[in-house]
């Protein structure tokens, strides 16, 4: 039998209790998969891949002229995630992606919080996603930020942390949908037994987002989704989500400003655009007001955005929140615009900014995950632990010549899953990253992207960095 | 509907009708070759003349081979219009489009693309495809076109692609009927012998035509494979049929009423089609067959570029903003 050796290591397994027996919550998939039999689940897991790779759920493989197409990997065990977990988690969002909404227009507006002295007013102006561009501005609602895709992980001591917030273009949701799509043909009796609650009408409650913040006085409004086009490594989800939701995929090139709105070209001339579910970082969204060189955005978009005729989802501006070391205050923000604790803890972090911290950051950098503030996808990362003394020294020298950019965190031991290696099961590390909606209401999706470094041993989770994926099962009893 | 995905969607569909008709032309004479008597020379590169891709051709080959020309026309990606060529550039439109075309036309043309490859992949390894190979990438154009048909709303973007596949097809259907028409004129008068015959049967195979031309002319004589290629209206891959339907379809999705032009590619096209309601085969053939044709394809390009213009290629206006670099 598949389990038959499996270690759960020092590590919180998702599936297994310390002593090798299964959680309850995972008994049912436990005693599902121990009778289909080893022949019969590897088929399982072929028939998955082979459907990603039918739907094109592919990338590119770099410097192989023949064409050759992969699919992101995809593991069929599920983690799942009882009711009683799952709870405090939908809360502690709640709360987070609130807080952040409040913070990020008091930090464009009025800026109490810095006046009260809670965040350092130099961290701000220092931070490169602070946009004076987007000083004074009034999204509908005061909403700025639209849709999350929060990191969590669980630690040794079976405790969910906040890694890392994503407030500019998250992106995974189409994977989440479609895994589940795949897991719900592969375990069909699990799913009838088990409670999972359903993931699909995530695309509705996206859509009524959008139409939310569409500009004031605009009935029926025309939402369209910017992406950069077909070479994004997210484009499979930007026509995913378009297709889903019903909205027009546009590129720069399909719109254009013309009497102060924003127009696509149609077949029957130019038509207005609304809303845009932009896919585009700031810096590229409109070449006039940010990165001249762009030629992903729409020239003048911004002016238009200013005088409040289109919306944009997420608002420029929002990178603000999620620059790491801002990060390392969001439970003060909280306690400051809310006056509540936070329910979802930090990952107790070091922000190099300040000189005790440093010194001790890089006193003790073997031991550290090293961040740079302002990247993401895994890229400009240090795992301590696992770490050259060559890249160590790097990184101190990095760290020193601008320690705004850094943030240290201690190296934790993420919970692991069972993945299918060959012929038998090996734990592998994963995060957890779930959506947040936020328009008229909160919305959080029950369930979310389960992402799994498929290297023994790693704890990069990134698709760009050999991670896969898996499907979330949130239980509803 | 979107400029830029009306233009995907005439090219996704354009690029599938090309596979098809290349596949089937290498097929045809394929079978063809296997009934002529030993030392009676294979003709293969009248082929290359079809795509119009004889200078590119002579660029990297010496000689037409058999070999050579089914190396060109089917994997030589060297050539845009091989059928793996076609296949990725039909795919790639796909996925310009994907959020507008259904997940079974997507899945359709992901599978088409992954075996085209496969089979690609082996032929670099020195394996020659298999006949069926051209017989599948037929299939597959067909399964397409199924799922084009079956599962998506008959609306604005399907017209762009039914009016893709019908520009392309009038197109391929000239070009065939006069690179082989051309080649058998020598032998018209001995019509009659079985090798004309069966060399004449082949034109109509290679366009699909040859079991819907018996039930109206039965006995081949190329006046009547003229007059059914260019003028029948009621077969798919004539002419005629081609440009009245494409014409049906260019006004759906203008709302144009019939009979009348609001922009160049209407005009242009309903003049075409005019002149095929009306026209003789005996005057095509008193003025020349290949005058006519060539006049046709000439009329194709331009209608093609005029349809790009009246839809596709909306010109951009300048914006000046009035808070020039507020951002470094």
């Amino acid at each position: 039998m598949l389990f038959e050796g499996y270690e759960t290591g020092n590590f919180y397994d998702e599936m297994f209790e310390a002593d090798g027996s299964p959680r309850p919550c995972a008994r049912l998939l436990y005693e599902r998969i121990g009778s289909v039999g080893d022949a019969e689940l590897r088929r399982y897991q072929q028939a998955a891949e082979q459907a990603l790779l039918r739907m094109g759920i592919t990338f590119n493989v770099y410097g192989d002229s023949a064409g050759t197409e992969k699919i992101f990997p995809f593991d069929i065990v599920p983690r799942i995630v009882p009711a009683e977990e799952w709870l405090p988690i939908e809360r502690g969002l709640r709360q987070r992606v609130h807080a952040l909404n409040v913070f990020i227009n008091d930090i464009y507006h009025e800026q109490k919080i810095l006046k009260d002295g809670i965040v350092p007013r130099d961290l701000i102006f220092s931070a490169k996603s602070f946009r004076q561009a987007c000083v004074g501005l009034k999204p509908v609602k005061d909403a700025w930020c639209h849709i999350t895709g929060t990191d969590l992980v669980r630690h040794g001591d079976g405790k969910y942390y906040i890694l890392e917030d994503n407030l500019r273009c998250p992106s995974g949701v189409s994977y989440v949908l479609q895994n589940r799509e795949i897991m719900k043909r592969t375990f069909p009796q699990v799913f009838d037994d088990s409670n999972v609650r359903p993931v699909g009408d995530y695309p509705s409650y996206l859509l009524r987002t959008l139409q939310d913040i569409a500009p004031a006085g605009t009935t029926d409004p025309t939402v369209a989704l910017l992406t950069p086009g077909i070479h994004n490594s997210a484009y499979f989800e930007h026509a995913f989500l378009a297709k889903f939701m019903g909205v027009e995929l546009v590129e720069g090139r399909d719109l254009v400003v013309m009497n102060g709105y924003v127009m696509m070209r149609t077949t029957k001339g130019f038509e207005r655009v609304d809303v845009i579910y932009r896919r585009i970082d700031d810096d590229f969204i409109d070449p006039l007001t940010f990165r001249p060189d762009s030629m992903l955005g729409v020239p003048g978009l911004m002016d238009v955005y200013r005088a409040g005729r289109v919306a944009l989802a997420n608002a420029p501006g929002t990178g603000i929140a999620d620059d790491k070391v801002i990060y390392a205050y969001v439970p003060k923000i909280i306690k400051y615009y809310l006056g509540e604790d936070v329910i979802l803890p930090n990952v107790p972090t070091y922000v190099c900014w300040d000189d005790a911290e440093r010194q001790h950051v890089i006193d003790n950098l073997d031991k550290f995950v090293v961040k740079a503030a302002n990247e993401s996808g895994g890229y400009g990362m240090l795992v301590g632990p696992h770490s050259t003394a060559e890249q160590r020294d790097k990184f101190k020298e990095a760290i020193r010549a601008n320690p705004r950019n850094y943030i240290a965190q201690p190296t934790l031991a993420l919970s692991r899953v069972p993945v299918i290696v060959e012929d038998h099961f090996e734990g592998r590390h994963v995060d957890l990253r779930p959506y947040v909606l936020y328009g008229k209401e909160i919305f959080v999706l029950p369930g979310g992207l389960t992402r799994v470094a498929l290297k023994k041993g790693s704890l990069v989770v990134n698709s760009s960095q050999g991670g896969g994926s898996k499907d979330t099962w949130v239980l509803s009893c | 509907m979107l400029s830029r995905l009306a233009d995907s969607l005439y090219w996704m569909s354009r690029y599938v009708e090309r596979a098809e008709n290349v596949a089937r032309f290498i097929d045809v004479n394929t079978w063809l070759s296997l009934d002529l008597p030993t030392g009676y020379q294979e003709q293969w590169s009248p082929l290359i003349s079809t795509t119009g891709d004889d200078a590119l051709f002579a660029e990297h080959y010496h000689q037409a081979t058999k070999q050579n020309v089914i190396q060109f026309l089917t994997f030589d990606t060297r050539n845009p219009n091989c059928v793996l060529s076609c296949v990725t550039a039909a795919r790639e439109n796909a996925r310009l489009a994907r959020q507008y075309i259904t997940l079974e036309m997507w899945e359709q043309i992901n599978r088409f693309y992954f075996a085209v490859q496969a089979a690609a992949q082996s032929a670099t390894r020195g394996f020659q495809p298999r006949q069926d190979f051209f017989s599948d990438v037929m299939t597959a154009c067909h399964l397409f076109l199924g799922t084009l048909y079956a599962t998506m709303s008959h609306n604005e973007g399907w017209h762009f692609c039914r009016l893709g596949r019908l520009m392309e097809r009038a197109d391929k259907t000239s070009r065939i009927l006069d690179t082989k028409y051309y080649l058998l004129l020598p032998s018209v008068d001995a019509i009659g012998t079985p090798y004309d015959d069966l060399m004449w049967a082949a034109v109509l195979r290679s366009t699909s035509a040859f079991e819907m031309y018996r039930k109206r002319f039965q006995q081949i004589s190329p006046d009547r494979i003229v007059e059914f290629l260019v003028l029948d209206r009621e077969f798919p891959r004539a002419i005629h049929y081609c440009v009245v339907n494409a014409e049906g379809s260019l006004h759906s999705i203008s709302g144009t009423p019939a009979r009348t032009f609001g922009n160049p590619a209407e005009q242009q096209l309903g003049r075409l089609s005019a002149e095929l309601n009306y026209i003789q085969v005996r005057e095509i053939i008193n003025r020349g067959l290949h005058e006519f044709l060539d006049g046709i394809q000439v009329r194709l390009n331009k209608i093609g570029d005029a349809i790009t213009n009246a839809f596709f290629a909306l010109q951009p206006v300048p914006v000046v903003s009035p808070y020039p670099g507020r951002e470094a």
